[in-house]
This record gives C-alpha cells, sequence and structure tokens, in this order.
C-alpha cells in the first residue's frame, strides 16, 4: 500500500506540549514538512525563542540553540555569518519578534540576512498566562488589558510583516493562517517557499502565521479557530507582500 | 580592489570553514611595531583565528572595529556594525554556537547592554570574547579611564550563578598576549571570557611584538552545531525546568570556576620578596604603582606590587600566601573601591588592606601614589 502520509522526519515522534486547538504544533509541522522538501534536516540549524516556542529543540530533529527572549533574529544571524552553507530558520512568537526584539528583527531583515523567520502570531503572550502583547487586537481582553485593548493607552496591533516588508532588505514576506484546509495548503507553499528563497541566496524570508490561543483568548478550539477568520483576517490581511526576482548584490 | 565588492567577492571564495577556525592562520614571524593597545586586541583577534566581529561604535575602542572592518572581509571573514550592544552579544552568541572563534568589544555602556546575553553565553557553555574598553560611569559618565566596572566584570554582571574569565591588560603587548590567551581559555572552559582594559591602555602607542598566538590543547567541539549530519542533533540551551537538572547545571557550571580557581591564575609579582607593603593594582593602574614602587625603593622603602592579571580567577591564594608574612597592603583603584573587597577577602586577619581610590576625572601620578604608600608605610611600623 501507498504511504501517502507520514510525520515529518524531521518532526520528533513525541507529544507536544501545547494546549488543545493551538495552533503551534501545525506551524511546527509544516517547517518541518519544508526541511524535508529540500532535504536539508542535516544542514539546518533552528534558533528557539521565549515563550511558548521555546521547546522546539524537543520537537525538532535539528541542531537547535536557544535564544534569550527577542534576540534570536539576530543570535541566527550571527549562526548564519559563520556557517553560510547552512539553513537557518528562527521561529518567534509576537512578544519575541514585535515587542522586545523589534530592532532585531528589522535590522536583521534590513541587512538582508540570509536566514527565514517563521513568524508565530496568535495576538497574545501565551507562555506567561495571556498578557497583552503587541499583535493583541483593539478591544481585545488579555490579563494586561482587562477593558480590551485601547488605542489611547496602549497603542495599535503592530502590523510585522507589513513593516518588513517595507525593508529594501527583505527578499520574501508572506502572512499565512492555518485555520482551514485552503489556508493551510497557502500556509505550507508560503513557508516552502521561504525556505526555498533563503537556500538559493535570495536573502532574508519572513512567513508571519496567524494562530489560535483558545487558552489565553478564553475560548473553545472552535470558537478560537472562527476568531481567526472573523478577528485576525481582517487586521492582518494573508497573502504574499513582497517576492524577490532576483538576488540583491551591491 | 577598492569598492566592497570586489574584497567580499574575493572573501567568499577563501572562505575557511568557522568550524577549523581556531589556530588556521598560518605562523608569521614575529613582526615588530608600534602599535596602539585597541588595535594589538584586533591583530590578536585575527592571529587568533577569530575572523567574526559584530559590536557598535562607542569610545573609547573604536579602533577595534574600525582594524578589524577593514581587514576581516580580505580573510574571508565577516564584519557586522549591529543596530546595539544587545544585538552584538547575540550575534556573537550565535556565531560561537557554531563553533567558531568570534568576538565583540565595547565599552561601559555598552556592556552593560550585553549583560543579559553574557549570562546566556555562560549558561549554555558558549565561548566567545568581549572586549570591555572601559570609560567612566554610572550612566553616561565619561570616556576617562576607569576601573569601575571591576564588579560587574567579576562577579558575572548578568543574571545568575555565573563566572567570567576576565584577563586585564596593563601593556599594549599585553592586550595582545591576553586577548590569545583570552580566546584558548574561554575555548578551554566553554565560558565567555572579557579582556577589561580602559582609555589609557586602548588608546596609547607602544612597542609590539606581534608573534604567533600561543597554542593550547583544546577539546574538541563537539557541541557545535554545525547542522546534525550523521549525528544527532546538538542543543545548546540554558533552560532546564525538570526537577534537580537546573541545580545540577549549577554545580557543574561551579566545577568549571573551581578548577580556573585551580589553574588559570595569572599575576605580576614586582619586589615582593622581601616587601613589608605590598600594593595591590590592575591594568593601567598598575602602570603608575610601579614607578611608585620603584620610587619608594628609591628612598629605602621595601614595598612591592602584586598585580592581578586573572581579576576572575583571582589571585586570592597569592595574596593569602604573601599575608602569612606580609601585614600591610595597600589596593589602588581607579574606582572608589570594589577590588579592595577580592583583597580584603583574600588576605589573613591579622593583615592590614587599605585603599586609595581615584574615580575618573583624573589619574594620579606616582607621587600621590608614593605619598599614600608612605602613609599606609608608617602606620605599619607606628
Amino acid at each position: 500500500m501507498e504511504l501517502v502520509f507520514k510525520r515529518p522526519e524531521c518532526l520528533i515522534d513525541i507529544p507536544f506540549h501545547f494546549c488543545p486547538g493551538c495552533h503551534h504544533g501545525i506551524a511546527h509541522r509544516l517547517v518541518a514538512e519544508a526541511i524535508d522538501y529540500f532535504k536539508i534536516r542535516e544542514k539546518t540549524i533552528g534558533v528557539a525563542s521565549v515563550g511558548c516556542s521555546v521547546f522546539m529543540y524537543d520537537y525538532f530533529n535539528v541542531d537547535v540553540l536557544e535564544a534569550p527572549h527577542g534576540r534570536a533574529s539576530a543570535v541566527a544571524s550571527g549562526v548564519k555569518r559563520a556557517t553560510k552553507d547552512r539553513i537557518v530558520f528562527t521561529y518567534q512568537g509576537d512578544g519575541d519578534l514585535a515587542a522586545i526584539g523589534i530592532a532585531e528583527g528589522i535590522h536583521t531583515a534590513n541587512r538582508g540576512e540570509n536566514i527565514t523567520i517563521i513568524f508565530a502570531n496568535n495576538g497574545i503572550y501565551g507562555m506567561t498566562g495571556g498578557q497583552m502583547a503587541p499583535t493583541t487586537l483593539l478591544g481585545q481582553k488579555t490579563s494586561t488589558s482587562p477593558y480590551g485593548r485601547d488605542f489611547t493607552y496602549d497603542g495599535y496591533p503592530i502590523r510585522m510583516a507589513e513593516m518588513l516588508a517595507t525593508l529594501e532588505g527583505s527578499a520574501f514576506v508572506a502572512r499565512v493562517a492555518v485555520n482551514n484546509p485552503a489556508n493551510l495548503m497557502k500556509a505550507k507553499r508560503a513557508i516552502r517557499k521561504a525556505f526555498q528563497m533563503q537556500i538559493e541566496e535570495m536573502g532574508f524570508s519572513f512567513v508571519e502565521v496567524l494562530l489560535a490561543c483558545p487558552t489565553n483568548w478564553g475560548m473553545t478550539a472552535l470558537e478560537a479557530n472562527r476568531r481567526v477568520e472573523e478577528e485576525m483576517i481582517p487586521y492582518f490581511p494573508l497573502g504574499i507582500l513582497k517576492e524577490r526576482k532576483m538576488a540583491d548584490y551591491l | 580592489m577598492d569598492n566592497a565588492r570586489d574584497v567580499h567577492s574575493a572573501a567568499r571564495s577563501v572562505l575557511m570553514s568557522p568550524f577549523e577556525c581556531g589556530g588556521k592562520v598560518e605562523t608569521q614571524e614575529p613582526e615588530k611595531m608600534l602599535a596602539k593597545g585597541n588595535e594589538a586586541i584586533a591583530m590578536a583577534a585575527i592571529d587568533s583565528g577569530c575572523l567574526l566581529y559584530f559590536g557598535y561604535p562607542i569610545t573609547p575602542q573604536n579602533d577595534i572595529p574600525e582594524y578589524l572592518s577593514k581587514h576581516l572581509p580580505a580573510l574571508g571573514g565577516g564584519f557586522i556594525q549591529a543596530e546595539s550592544e544587545i544585538a552584538s552579544i547575540n550575534l556573537l552568541l550565535g556565531a560561537s554556537a557554531t563553533g567558531a572563534r568570534a568576538m565583540t568589544s565595547s565599552s561601559s555602556p555598552g556592556i552593560s547592554l550585553m549583560q543579559e546575553g553574557i549570562s546566556y553565553m555562560a549558561g549554555s557553555e558558549l565561548p566567545g570574547l568581549i572586549v570591555n574598553i572601559s570609560r567612566s560611569g554610572p550612566g553616561l559618565g565619561g570616556i576617562s579611564p576607569s576601573q569601575g566596572d571591576y564588579f560587574q566584570a567579576t562577579r558575572g554582571g548578568g543574571h545568575g550563578d555565573y563566572r567570567m574569565i576576565v584577563l586585564a591588560p596593563s601593556s599594549v603587548q599585553e592586550m595582545y598576549d591576553l586577548t590569545c590567551l583570552a580566546f584558548n581559555l574561554s575555548d578551554k572552559y566553554r565560558n565567555p571570557a572579557m579582556i577589561l582594559g580602559d582609555a589609557l591602555i586602548g588608546q596609547m602607542k607602544e612597542p609590539l611584538i606581534r608573534k604567533k598566538c600561543a597554542k593550547m590543547d583544546l577539546p574538541p567541539k563537539d557541541w557545535a552545531l554545525t547542522g546534525a549530519q550523521g549525528r544527532k542533533p546538538n542543543r545548546l540551551k540554558s533552560l532546564y525546568l525538570q526537577d534537580g537538572e537546573l541545580s545540577e547545571h549549577n554545580w557543574k557550571l561551579h566545577q568549571k570556576y573551581e578548577q580556573m580557581k585551580k589553574e588559570e591564575v595569572r599575576f605580576e609579582s614586582f619586589f615582593t620578596e622581601d616587601a613589608k607593603l605590598i600594593v595591590a593594582a590592575f591594568g593601567s593602574m598598575a602602570r603608575v604603582s610601579k614607578t611608585s614602587v620603584e620610587l619608594a625603593r628609591e628612598e629605602g622603602m621595601k614595598v612591592g606590587l602584586l598585580r592581578p592579571i586573572t581579576l576572575f580567577p583571582f589571585p586570592e591564594k597569592a595574596l593569602y600566601d604573601f599575608s602569612q608574612r606580609v601585614k600591610l597592603f595597600l589596593t589602588v583603584e581607579l574606582n572608589t573601591g570594589q577590588m579592595v573587597e577580592d583583597v580584603k577577602l583574600s588576605v589573613e586577619r591579622d593583615a592590614q588592606v587599605y585603599f586609595y581610590g581615584r574615580p575618573p576625572g583624573s589619574l594620579p601620578s606616582p607621587e600621590e601614589v608614593l605619598e599614600e604608600i608612605k602613609k599606609c608605610y608608617r602606620l605599619g611600623q607606628g
């Protein structure tokens, strides 16, 4: 019988620690599938961030380095500059990349570092118990915005993909979601494309993945899935924002 | 090759594997030159096989990134002027994780920003060189020579229970030699190492003999992240959540620091054989104090100098041994009293430890230190 579906080789066969209905596991799987697709498991180095994604080293069957909170893109740049023929990616949450690590993220993109950032945006601090994130939507209640996010006091949710797409240094920027099969297939293609760009030395690639966090949103898995469609996607539109066709040289 | 693209593309063709970086640069004949202290560090880095530099501009250490930005590309190395010292230390963390020799340099306020990364490097057991051509603080302070960062350097500086190898040069030649040593010790112990200098040592020019960096037998970097080819994936991390795991990890780090204390202490002892008073000073202050000791000898006083070269591990045993016989110590520092605490902890209880401090602004002259020596000497005789 033909085997049509199996666990990616670079995903270790242990249970995820993620909550029921959380989308991190799906995003992890898509990254693993891309690494398998290009047969680069033995030359890939992953950089874990701080947050729910910190346990990446338990799940990915590749070399993994744990970065300080927010610094994954700087750490990954250091790895890449030292090992130009390896494939280097980070997996960072919204607190990690869009708050504490925004300077590192912007400058990594602006330098055109030939790495891939997978940006997991669920609009909340998951690991610390549901505090307001830079990507928390207006009006959204969190443990530190108990009356709902108010732009007067808290500012606006940051659109990282759009911001990074404006930089000359970025080569590929996309935003995807995994809340239904159609979006998931597009996400799979975008993540694969991001790795392909790196393999072809096209420069900095970035995929923002909208994820549900049922636990900290106070929702069931189904409600959270619907919220991605009804509330997140309207503010964070999906699609490929930028795709460079030729490598950028001095 | 007169533009950046030419230099970089030429470099690309000779790019060496970072996994064999240490000691890869071939021996050069000893070359005598007149060099700035900061440049000596940069040259020693290249001669140690460190071809990756990350840093952010700050006075008084800019000669280091300027030298390396000029020379590294042609050697196949990499140079990044980072957006901050926070990024610099994390670029270093990433590069070190691949087994490559790499470094950053900065000055006091920038080193403060690096403390998080240094703590992670110590926790993840990553080598790497951090150069602090320190300036004066607190806050923005000033750019004059200061030794106000002694505590920060020797006590860890960042969060958690760790130590850093700290070497304190007091000449341009030592800037070179100790940089070579720092890379070796850092690799040997899988621990970050720091060169702690100041504007005086960094900016002055002296004769330098640029020679091959001394080799050291170093363990293989089988922990490095190079892609899990034909082996199990390597993990470099500092998070330990399982019961007892972190305590075990802390004790393991502690063992390394204890081993450093046993094996790596370095100090200079000057006129100590018959001394009745020993001056303890490091770095630029030790240079001034050395002249003061010579002046005191000319006046017939039995005064010696102990100059810690390793600030961590501190020469506590040497001081203890001296204090069996010598009961007068004078610690001289360019601050209001930091290393003096280590001197007090090291010596016998019946030894007197005096302190002369000069907070940033101006250096004391040898005569001023001599006056302090005389006061302490008289107290000892009275």
